[in-house]
């Protein structure tokens, strides 16, 4: 019993100082910066105020607009088989992990200024402006985060229907329900739940959305997230950034309490999964699965698709002869990432950017695993202690990215010089991902798999070796890419901590994106196309390895 | 030869055995036979070096065994849920000892199939085993436990997941391999119809500790408690009170028993009515039949007196019957 205790504590000390150290102590920083009689003042709570209504009304109307796209997804995914499914399951997942400033890219690629279609148009009627005013409105924030959200309403509510007990409107049916009331009296009861867990999970990610405000909406649209990153590092008043951060974590502890609670109460049942999948059979049914099927695709493929395509076509529209626009394949702008064009102080050759990326990668993969495995360890045989430790280690998912860095800042100001800061952020980030991926897999490793080792001469070591190892290994190596990935796209916490002659390749992205000239457009494009790649690759990986039967979310 | 000396081993507070000795000899097959929660898993886990006791000694060949790890002490151990590596097909399961102990890779090769052989798994070796049946897994385990030829083999409830005709075959088999292999062995079950089938030497284990001890004739022919008796199922138990030298008056009649010791008068004894009809007896019990139930070959007849006896012929209910017993003394 003793040696048990001591090899927990033992178990947890690093993950726990970890945490006590990079996210506890700066979030109490946060709190004593922000909350006194400097900052409690009726402008900043008036501009809080003001921040805080329109991030409320944001993340509603994506919300809405997410189920009112996710819904009939949802439906259509659990009802019925059609070709392509699982291509269209696969590419309405992809962008939910893409890197932000992927995705910005992505839809500046296809409606910004310089994109396919305002391009298009500007040629096709001798147009000398874009005519599609998109970058910079509140429906691109919308769309994006429409784009980056369904997938959680697919899943968790296809699910849910996929698992509904078919008998059980059949039994309605055989009850007189029509059906329209067995839909309303006996299926949306059941989905209730899920439909409410999958909206607050989306309210959750859209209330602390960074990048896809910042980089499509512009400063005109402030979020908490975005108004602490421009306090914080452009009117360099911390204590307001602190006063907003404080009512951000607020906010995304109460959420995140709410979804915990209502996601206990999805119940599985457990149905045969495909007891109700069939064929459009009906010209109701198959127009649905057609309309869907094609608005799904094209809402999904066109960002993903527009991105890699611009970034090998010169479209250059230059100012002064507008109409006439070049066209071309090129690889230009991917050649144009190697040279250093202007031997300014301050430039960073974007190669750079990408040496930096994946040494923070690879570093956020190494620290993410040395602390996730222990901590996994101890969660895998849950006893006395994990059922608290459990949720604390969950916390910084909560906590937005931003107000992570902002963190940072306030607690380890003078040590802002380090580079190190932006790993140990992006593990700060991944680490519950990690251990969520880890800890499955060493729970189901029965102790008796050991033991039997262990009798038949295997020595503590060789134990690990051939058992714990090989079972292990493939939840490793998607644990790290997992982490590898995170960091590789992480954005609001590195553009608070990164030092301007260390950037990284989101950092490059966003700095190119908001400078003029088509050769910066070019290499912005060039490089979110690279990122996209290696991303999804990660995602499609990991995926691969997901072990039947696990956790969605 | 495993000699166990005093162990005891607590288990929060609770003491959870205390005071078990025994040997096993070379080519004994010892059984520990008691219900579930008696202590018997925690015993072999002890045995293997999983665990140790808080007290004793378990010693092979005259060394203490305290300070050599499980790895060394080289202890096959049979588990009831097989613990097959799940990532290694059959024949890397079973030479998975061979490997530990670095046998050379041919020698490996001849004894996996040696030992697949010897378990009717003849051709088995790339299967995988999470695609076998329960009982070809067990197969499996037996095969792995056997392969580096161990000093000891334990089985831990190791049919306790199959079905009852495949669990007779394979303690048939089981019985014949350790039989051939001279390999002592203790095997463990609350079961006891394995124990008895299996088992040279049955230690009944009650309370955490050893109950009673002996072949499984002895034990069955002569149970010393209440305990053994009820809970291998024995027979009837009677609570009844010595009137006069040899005769015992109880709820179902006063009755004359013959005994080891001496009993003084108005002294409380349990007697075991076996439910048997027993030859030249003189104790005779006459009642009404309260119950009759078919089982195969018999009959079970419940007397209106609670007692139950397994005749050929099928009574009727309500019908007197006059049945002769033995009364033997329990303690």
């Amino acid at each position: 019993m003793k040696s048990m205790t001591s090899r927990r504590i033992l178990l947890w000390l690093a993950p726990l100082a970890f945490l006590g150290i990079l996210f506890f102590y700066p979030f109490f920083r946060i709190l004593a910066f922000g909350l006194n009689f400097n900052t409690l003042k009726s402008n900043n709570l008036q501009l809080a105020f003001h921040v805080l209504l329109f991030t409320f009304y944001q993340a509603s109307l994506s919300t809405l607009l997410t189920l009112l796209i996710g819904l009939p997804s949802a439906y259509l995914f659990a009802h019925f088989d059609f070709h392509g499914k699982s291509l269209l399951r696969a590419l309405t997942t992809v962008p939910f992990m893409l890197p932000t400033v992927v995705v910005a890219a992505g839809f500046n690629a296809l409606l910004g200024p310089r994109g396919w279609i305002n391009l298009t148009f500007m040629h096709l009627f001798s147009l000398s402006n874009p005519p599609i005013q998109f970058v910079s409105t509140l429906g691109a924030i919308l769309l994006a985060h429409v784009f980056y959200n369904t997938t959680i309403v697919i899943r968790i509510v296809s699910n849910a229907l996929s698992r509904l007990d078919p008998k059980l409107e059949q039994a309605a049916r055989s009850l007189g329900a029509n059906e329209r009331r067995v839909w309303w009296n006996v299926t949306l009861p059941m989905l209730r739940p899920s439909i409410l867990a999958a909206s607050l999970l989306v309210f959750l990610f859209d209330f602390t959305s960074f990048g896809v405000i910042l980089l499509l909406g512009g400063p005109t649209f402030a979020t908490l997230e975005v108004e602490i990153y421009i306090q914080a590092l452009q009117m360099l008043n911390l204590p307001v950034a602190a006063l907003l951060a404080f009512i951000q974590l607020l906010c995304t502890l109460a959420f995140s309490i709410l979804y915990t609670r209502i996601s206990t109460r999805v119940t599985v049942q457990s149905a045969p999964r495909s007891a109700y999948q069939h064929k459009a059979n009906n010209i109701r049914e198959k127009v649905f699965v057609l309309a869907f099927c094609v608005l799904l695709f094209t809402f999904f493929i066109f960002p993903m698709l527009a991105l890699p395509l611009r970034s090998v076509t010169r479209l250059a529209a230059d100012r002064g002869q507008q109409t006439q626009v070049h066209y071309g394949l090129t690889t230009d702008y991917y050649t144009e990432l190697f040279i250093n064009r202007r031997n300014s102080l301050f430039y960073v050759p974007p190669i750079n950017a990408a040496l930096n990326s994946l040494g923070y990668a690879g570093a956020t993969v190494i620290l993410s695993l040395l602390l996730g495995f222990p901590a996994a360890s101890a969660l895998a045989k849950p006893g006395f202690f994990e059922k608290f430790l459990d949720p604390i280690l969950i916390l910084p998912l909560g906590a937005s990215a931003v107000t992570l860095a902002l963190g940072f800042i306030i607690a380890f100001g003078r040590l802002l010089i380090s580079p190190w800061l932006v790993p140990l952020a992006h593990t700060l980030v991944a680490l519950p991902f990690v251990i969520r991926a880890l800890q499955p897999a060493i729970a189901s490793i029965p102790d008796r798999l050991r033991q039997a080792a262990t009798t038949l001469g295997a020595s503590p070591l060789h134990v690990w070796q051939n058992v714990d190892w090989p079972i292990l290994s493939r939840a490793t190596l998607s644990a790290a890419t997992f982490a590898f990935t995170i960091s590789l796209g992480e954005f609001g916490a590195t553009l608070l901590l990164a030092r301007p002659d260390y950037p990284t390749i989101p950092i490059a992205i966003y700095n190119f994106l908001s400078q003029p000239g088509d050769l910066n457009y070019g290499q912005a494009m060039a490089m979110a196309t690279l990122l996209m790649a290696l991303t999804t690759a990660g995602i499609l990986f990991i995926e691969k390895q997901r072990l039947p039967g696990m956790g969605e979310f | 030869m495993l000699e166990i000396r005093g162990i005891y081993k607590s288990y929060e507070v609770q003491p959870l055995l205390q005071n078990i000795f025994f040997l096993v000899g070379t080519g004994e097959t010892i059984c520990l036979l008691g219900p579930s929660g008696s202590g018997k898993s925690t015993f072999l886990r002890m045995i293997a070096g999983l665990e140790s006791p808080d007290a004793g000694q378990i010693l092979w060949d005259g060394n203490d065994l305290a300070s050599t790890p499980s790895h060394l002490r080289d202890f096959g151990l049979v588990f009831q849920d097989y613990a097959l590596f799940p990532h290694l097909n059959v024949f890397d399961n079973v030479s998975f000892g061979l490997k530990m102990k670095h046998w050379k890779s041919n020698e490996i090769k001849t004894r996996v199939v040696e030992v697949l052989e010897l378990v009717n798994l003849r051709g088995f070796d790339l299967r995988e085993v999470t695609d076998l049946s329960g009982g070809e897994q067990q197969r499996v385990a037996l095969a792995r436990a056997l392969a580096p030829r161990p000093r000891l083999l334990m089985f831990d409830e190791p049919l306790g997941a199959l079905d009852r005709a495949l669990r007779e075959d394979l303690l048939n088999e089981l019985r014949g391999i350790l039989h051939r292999t001279q390999i002592p062995a203790i095997y463990v079950t609350h079961d006891q119809d394995e124990a008895f089938t299996i088992a040279d030497r049955v230690l009944l284990l009650h309370k955490g500790q050893i109950v009673q001890a002996g072949t499984p004739a002895d034990v069955w022919s002569r149970p010393n408690s209440v305990w053994v008796a009820q809970f291998l199922g024995l027979g009837n138990v009677v609570e009844g009170k010595i009137v006069n030298g040899n005769k015992v008056e109880t709820r179902v009649g006063i009755f004359s028993i013959m005994c080891d010791r001496q009993h003084r008068t108005g002294e409380i004894v349990h007697l075991l009515v076996r439910p048997l009809e027993a030859e030249n007896e003189a104790n005779q019990i006459r009642r009404h039949v309260a119950d009759v139930i078919f089982q195969q070959d018999r009959f079970k007849v419940t007397l209106d007196n609670g007692l139950y006896f397994y005749l050929k012929d099928e009574p009727k209910i309500g019908q007197m019957l006059e049945i002769k017993v033995k009364m033997e003394c329990l303690q």
